[in-house]
Formats: structure tokens, C-alpha cells, sequence
């Protein structure tokens, strides 16, 4: 067993991961269930430990507002929040991508009110999709841990400078024990270099941020925000293989889990993915040929990459814990939009679950399959409805 | 599209901005009644000069101040202000 | 006086008082600051891409936030060994009403910023819609005299008060009738650390709806009627005061403005309002003598 292995709770793992990335300034609002999180890096700050300031921000607003501040003014910049808190800062959001402001955030994933639910779903992120951030989810504390350095060093990159949600799942992992490796001080001080950025506050010379731009310039700031997205794919790619050759994990845009020779595909994100690879393995020893796809990058959302894989695989199964009320769900939606007009696509299904933190057991995914299978199902629906009180 | 707003400066990610580049932008124009200086009846105290809301007050050689018509709005608080009644406002006659 | 910092052809009204603000503050302030102004008058006419008006470093974030976006440059300056002082220039609308939420909590951090409050009376930059620093009797858009209304029917907000609710150290009022005064309590409030607050009174000719060129001496009339008195509290105690000789009534400040031109045409009750108010701040600050 590695020297360096250590059972932590999820929001440890995360305040002793962000500590090897030596932000200058964190600036945070408290809320369930991230709270663990900065009270885990305030502890950090009181006791020294960290060289960060740490800003007690009056709400999840302020505290992404004190960020893009101090990102302009030369800082690396760590937040964290969930649901409501980022439901808040939205206004923020835009305004940090649209001034290219690597600033870094955890997305704790939190049902949204009303009604109101401390529980995880992750509709609080996906309802911020278009917001001109990266988003990365994580399927265990381990993964949510290496993304922050990952994050760091494409939102940084001069090609990219977008700001960057690295999302875990409430309570499911924030609040687990597991068994995790903190990404060594001095390799991330190998993998992740200084930020340095071009321009910044400074007197000596005196640069205008956040002009006001009129219809015959506003087009052309989102399409280089669009294009850095694209570029980022890349940029997130290399930074990842860079981080399998430093600390010796490996991670990618999406991953496969027995999809060799599958007729079935599921697709999701999180911390679901492990619930649906147990229930994947009983049903190979059953004889169904299931194997699934993981979106770990969202946004920038790897097309090509996704469609590669799953060309020529029958059905494809989506599960997630959002909705788009009235048309669906978020990474469903997103896939049709991907495939559409590409030939021998899977025909896809999508299933909302776990919403406001209903348990996900794997006889619910099994159950799903099935039912896929025996066309019992339309294309799609809410799963585990508690239909004697509708 | 007006041209005039239109510009060859390549973009900045964030829409960063170089300092007092506002001077390309001439508002003279807007102006209907132009301030004239009396250098004879001024004072040098320079009150216009703190009044001006387009900071375009200038110094001459001899110490007398007078306004850039480049971006003078005419708005007429130097005139209104002067103690010594140095500064009158006259319309503008704008040929050509 | 001519500030360096400042460059012409920004697009203010003809007039505005705002900019004659702007140039006070740079002069006070000096070179080694950075501004922070929320979205506002202020922001459109001086920072259209791709030009800015600014000599000194600026930002822009959002309309709000503005106290929030200056505690973070204050800390990270900090952080990374760097100086410059940290000043918010921003309206009263994104001051007294939608940013008063980020400028509390700047306050009680304790931040070394000042936050100067440039008040023209209203929103004015999406067409003069009243705002809780609208005074008593005002005509706005959204406070507009009718068969059933006179006006804005709520006083003043008291934004020094609540800076001086904060424990904030140096809490001041001018007016850009007075220069020398605002020059001298921006360099004041330079000398003292943690969060300063200035409150300048800047007349609005399109707003208040006055002749352009009487932006000087409205901005002297308001204080020469004690409608808006012009103090410094330092460490909660009132310092000083501008005292008024022969305190002139209310209506020379009023019959000037097209937003009061109603309450002398007929509103007599509210007018003998204002003048109480006038009243009320003269005891309350004996700016008689």
C-alpha cells in the first residue's frame, strides 16, 4: 500500500488538495454541504499552514466578486459553493469567463429550491452550463482532488484563461471517507507552474478592465470565449497525460468501462458512475452487453470524441440528476445535439434520477436497462417516481 | 454601423482597454454655444480649469487657459463661473 | 488642475457634474490607486471599448459588487506584496440600493478601501428612475408627479449614518461646489487605514433638469440651504462641519430644478417638508453661524 494513501473525509481531501495549489486568496461564503470544505482551509490559514488570505465573504456573490478582484489583480483564486450559493453568484459567473479570470471553484452538486433540499442533484452546475466556465466532474474524492491542479493549469493557460467549476457530488462525496493520495506540494509545484498573467491591475501601467462593449465589438469577445472553449479540449487533455506522467493517475476527457463489444452504453457524470459500474459488472455476468461512457469534461463538451466511442453501439442509456423542465435533461440534450446528423449513432434514452439526493441503488439501473431492453420504456422519464402519492 | 466606433485594435481576451484613449473621441461636436476666453479680463485663477467637467482646459505660453475645442461640450460652467466675467458664451456658427 | 489622470472625450452630459467629481478625487488621490467603479454613468461614458478616459488602473465588474471587486484587489495586493490604494468610485444607486449588500460587508471586514459615493439623486443612467438617495418631493420616472402623487414620498437614505453604524473610521460628505474640501478629504482619507466612505453630491442637469452650466451652483445652493450638509466623522465623532451663514430658504435650491418645479406650483405642505428637512440637519449638525 502506498506510504501516501490516507482515509479522509471528501472536503479534507479537497482543502489539503488546494493547499499544494497555492492560491493566493479564498474567498467563500458557508453553505450545506460545502461548508467542510473552507472550514477545513480557514483552519488551514489560521494555523499558518496555507499563505492564503482568506476572505469571509457577506455572501456566495461577494465571494466570487472579491475572486474576480483579485484574479485581476495578479492573484490565483479559490472558491467553493453549491446550489443556492451558485444559483447567487450566476451574475458573477458570466462576468468572471467574459473578463477571463482563471479563478478556480468546487461545485459541491446540491438539489436546487424550492422545494428547498440540501441533497445532492447536480442541476445547480448544469443550470450553469452557458456560463463560459470549464466544468469538470469527478466520480470519487480521488478524481475530484487531481482535477483542482488540472483545473489550475488549463485555466491559466495564456490560450485559455477561462474560469473553471470542478464539480463532486454533495454529502456522496464531500462527506465520505475514503481512501485518498494528496497530490504531493512538491510535484504539483512541478506539474502546476506560478501564475504570471499578461495584464493586471497595476499603476505603473494603468489598463482599463471591463470596458463596456457596443454591438459592433460584443459578438467578437464571445466568439474568442467560444473559441477558447474548443481550445480548451486540448489543453485539458494534455494537462491531464501531463498529471498521469507526474503523479502517476490517469484521467481523460470522458473514459470507458467495458464498452468493447457493448450493445448498450450508458452515459453519465459523477459519483452515480460507480453505482452504475457495479451494476454494469452483474449485469455482464448476466450476459447483457453493457458497458459505459463517463463525461468527467461537460464543458468544453469533446464531441467528437464522445461520438467516436459510441458509433455503432445500439442504445445508449443516460442517466442523470437534473432536468431541463419540459424537454429533457441537460447531458441528454447535449448528446442528441452532438450526434445529430452523424450516422450509426445509438438511439438514445434519458433518465432523470437522484434528484435532492434519492439514493440510486443498482437495481434501479438494472431495472432501467431492462426495461430498455424490453421496450417497456419510453425514451424518456423520471425513474423511481413514488407514483401512489402523484 | 456607425465607422467612426468601428476599430483595427486587435481584441484583448476580457476587453482590456489602454489608458486615456478617450481622446480619439472628439466631442466638440456635440457643442451649440462656444466658450470665448478674454485673456485681457482674466485673472489666471484658473476656476475654469477646475470646473470643467471634460477636463479640457489648456495653459498657454503666457499662463492664460483656455478650452480644447476638440472636446469642449459647451455646457458653459466656466462662463457661469469665472469671477472676473472673462469667458463668454456665444453660438456656434458651425459651416462647412 | 488639469488632471493627467482624466482624459477628455468621455461622453457625460454637457455639464455633468460627475466628471468635475472624477477630477477632484484624481487630484486628492494622486497616481498609484486603483478604481473600481460599478456599472453606472460613470462606466458607460468613460470606458466605451475600445477607449478608456482612465490615467490610473480601473475595473469594472458588475453593478453590485463593486465594494465586494475592491475588497479583493485590497487583499490580494496585500498577498503579494504589492501597494496601491484601493478606491471605489460608484453611484448612489449601486451604493445606497443593489451594491449596499457587498459595501456592508467591506465595511465590517475592515478592508483598506475607500469607497466614494458620487450622488445624483437617482438612476440616472437608465433615464432617472428614483432610487432610496431620490429626495423628498422629487419628480422622477418612476416617481412621477400625478393627480395622486407629488413625488418621491420617502426622505433621503442616510448612507453616511449607516457608514458610521459600521465603525467605519473616516465617514465624510462633500460637494463639488467645494473643491478644496473634497480634494482635502480624499487625501485625509488616504492617511487613514480600514474602509473610508466619501459621499459628493454631483448635480445631474438631466435629471434634475437645470440649465448646464448651473451645476456649480446648485452644487453650492444644496448646501447653502442645508439640504445636504457636508461633515467629517472620524472614529464616530463628528470632526467638522461646513457652517452656513444666513441659511437660505429651500426654495432657491428648488425653483432652479424641473424635478421640483411641482412643489412650488402648488405642493405648499411638502414644501414646508423640504424646508424641515433643511431645518432638521441644521440642528442636528449646527451648520448655523
Amino acid at each position: 500500500m502506498n506510504d501516501n494513501i490516507k482515509i479522509l473525509e471528501g472536503s479534507m481531501a479537497i482543502a489539503s488538495t488546494v493547499k499544494t495549489c497555492k492560491p493566493n486568496i479564498v474567498s467563500a461564503y458557508p453553505i450545506t454541504p460545502q461548508t467542510h470544505i473552507v472550514e477545513n482551509i480557514a483552519k488551514m490559514v489560521a494555523d499558518g499552514e496555507i499563505k492564503a488570505d482568506y476572505i469571509r465573504a457577506d455572501s456566495e456573490f461577494s465571494a466570487l466578486s472579491t475572486l474576480i478582484g483579485a484574479s485581476a489583480t495578479g492573484a490565483r483564486t479559490y472558491s467553493s459553493t453549491t446550489s443556492q450559493g451558485l444559483a447567487l453568484m450566476f451574475e458573477a459567473l458570466f462576468n468572471a469567463s467574459g473578463m477571463r479570470l482563471p479563478i478556480v471553484m468546487t461545485v459541491v452538486n446540491r438539489a436546487l429550491s424550492a422545494p428547498l433540499n440540501i441533497w445532492n442533484d447536480q442541476q445547480d452546475s448544469i443550470s450553469v452550463r452557458d456560463a463560459g466556465w470549464i466544468q469538470l466532474y469527478a466520480e470519487d474524492n480521488q478524481e475530484a482532488c487531481d482535477l483542482l491542479p488540472i483545473a489550475y493549469k488549463v485555466a491559466e493557460d495564456k490560450e485559455i484563461l477561462l474560469p473553471t467549476m470542478c464539480c463532486m457530488d454533495g454529502f456522496i462525496l464531500t462527506h465520505t471517507f475514503e481512501p485518498v493520495i494528496i497530490p504531493e506540494e512538491s510535484l504539483v509545484d512541478e506539474f502546476l507552474p506560478p501564475f504570471r498573467p499578461d495584464f493586471i491591475l497595476d499603476p505603473a501601467n494603468p489598463l482599463t478592465f471591463g470596458a463596456y462593449a457596443g454591438p459592433e465589438i460584443y459578438t467578437e469577445f464571445r466568439y474568442q470565449q467560444h473559441n477558447a472553449m474548443i481550445k480548451a479540449e486540448e489543453k485539458i487533455e494534455k494537462a491531464m497525460n501531463e498529471f498521469g506522467e507526474v503523479f502517476g493517475r490517469e484521467y481523460g476527457l470522458i473514459d470507458e468501462y467495458r464498452l468493447d463489444d457493448a450493445d448498450i452504453v450508458i452515459i453519465s457524470m459523477g459519483s452515480l458512475l460507480g453505482t452504475i459500474k457495479d451494476a454494469v459488472d452483474e449485469m455482464r455476468e448476466d450476459g447483457i452487453k453493457v458497458g459505459i461512457l463517463k463525461i468527467t469534461s461537460y464543458r468544453p463538451f469533446p464531441k467528437e470524441k464522445i461520438y467516436n466511442k459510441i458509433k455503432g453501439i445500439e442504445k445508449g442509456i443516460v442517466f442523470e440528476k437534473d432536468v431541463s423542465i419540459g424537454t429533457g435533461a441537460g447531458l441528454l440534450n447535449d448528446l442528441k445535439a452532438a450526434l445529430y446528423g452523424k450516422k450509426q449513432t445509438p438511439f438514445l434514452y434519458g433518465f432523470v434520477l437522484g434528484l435532492g439526493g434519492r439514493d440510486v441503488g443498482m437495481n434501479d439501473i438494472k431495472d432501467a436497462v431492462k426495461k430498455v431492453k424490453t421496450l417497456e420504456l419510453e425514451d424518456f422519464g423520471f425513474i423511481n417516481l413514488r407514483k401512489e402519492v402523484l | 454601423m456607425n465607422k467612426a466606433k468601428r476599430n483595427d485594435i486587435r481584441l484583448i481576451p476580457g476587453g482590456i482597454t489602454r489608458p486615456k484613449t478617450t481622446i480619439t473621441n472628439k466631442t466638440g461636436f456635440w457643442r451649440t454655444f462656444i466658450p470665448i476666453f478674454n485673456e485681457e479680463r482674466c485673472n489666471k485663477c484658473g476656476i475654469c480649469d477646475i470646473f470643467c467637467p471634460e477636463n479640457c482646459i489648456i495653459i498657454n505660453e503666457e499662463g492664460y487657459r483656455h478650452p480644447n475645442y476638440d472636446f469642449c461640450k459647451g455646457c458653459g460652467i466656466c462662463a457661469e463661473e469665472c469671477p472676473k466675467d472673462a469667458i463668454k458664451m456665444i453660438l456656434e456658427s458651425k459651416e462647412g | 488642475m488639469s488632471s493627467q489622470l482624466f482624459a477628455p472625450g468621455h461622453t457625460a452630459c454637457s455639464g455633468c457634474g460627475m466628471p468635475i467629481a472624477i477630477k477632484l478625487i484624481l487630484e486628492g488621490s494622486g497616481k498609484d490607486i486603483i478604481v473600481v467603479s460599478p456599472t453606472g454613468c460613470l462606466e458607460v461614458t468613460t470606458t466605451r471599448y475600445p477607449t478608456s478616459a482612465w490615467g490610473v488602473p480601473w475595473i469594472h465588474s458588475l453593478f453590485e459588487n463593486a465594494a465586494a471587486v475592491a475588497s479583493g484587489i485590497e487583499r490580494a495586493l496585500k498577498v503579494l506584496n504589492r501597494d496601491a490604494n484601493v478606491i471605489v468610485i460608484a453611484g448612489d444607486g449601486a451604493t445606497v440600493d443593489i451594491g449596499i449588500g457587498a459595501l456592508s460587508g467591506m465595511f465590517e471586514r475592515g478592508d483598506n478601501v475607500t469607497y466614494i459615493c458620487y450622488d445624483n439623486e437617482a438612476y440616472m443612467n437608465t433615464g432617472v428612475q428614483r432610487c432610496s438617495s431620490t429626495p423628498y418631493g422629487a419628480s422622477t420616472t418612476t416617481s412621477p408627479v400625478g393627480k395622486l402623487s407629488f413625488g418621491e414620498d420617502r426622505p433621503k437614505k442616510d448612507l453616511p449614518a449607516i457608514a458610521v453604524a459600521h465603525g467605519v473610521p473616516y465617514v465624510a460628505t462633500a460637494s463639488i461646489g467645494y473643491p478644496k474640501d473634497v480634494i482635502r478629504k480624499i487625501k485625509r482619507a488616504k492617511e487613514i487605514v480600514g474602509p473610508k466612505y466619501i459621499h459628493i453630491l454631483t448635480p445631474c442637469p438631466t435629471g434634475w433638469r437645470f440649465d448646464e452650466n448651473k451645476t456649480i451652483e446648485i452644487a453650492k445652493l444644496a448646501v447653502e440651504t442645508g439640504l445636504f450638509p457636508i461633515y467629517e466623522i472620524e472614529g464616530g465623532t463628528l470632526i467638522k462641519v461646513k457652517k452656513i451663514k444666513n441659511r437660505k430658504p429651500v426654495e432657491e435650491y428648488l425653483r432652479l430644478q424641473g424635478r421640483y418645479r411641482h412643489i412650488l406650483k402648488g405642493f405648499k405642505d411638502q414644501l414646508e417638508i423640504i424646508q424641515e428637512i433643511a431645518d432638521k440637519n441644521a440642528e442636528k449638525f449646527g451648520l448655523d453661524g
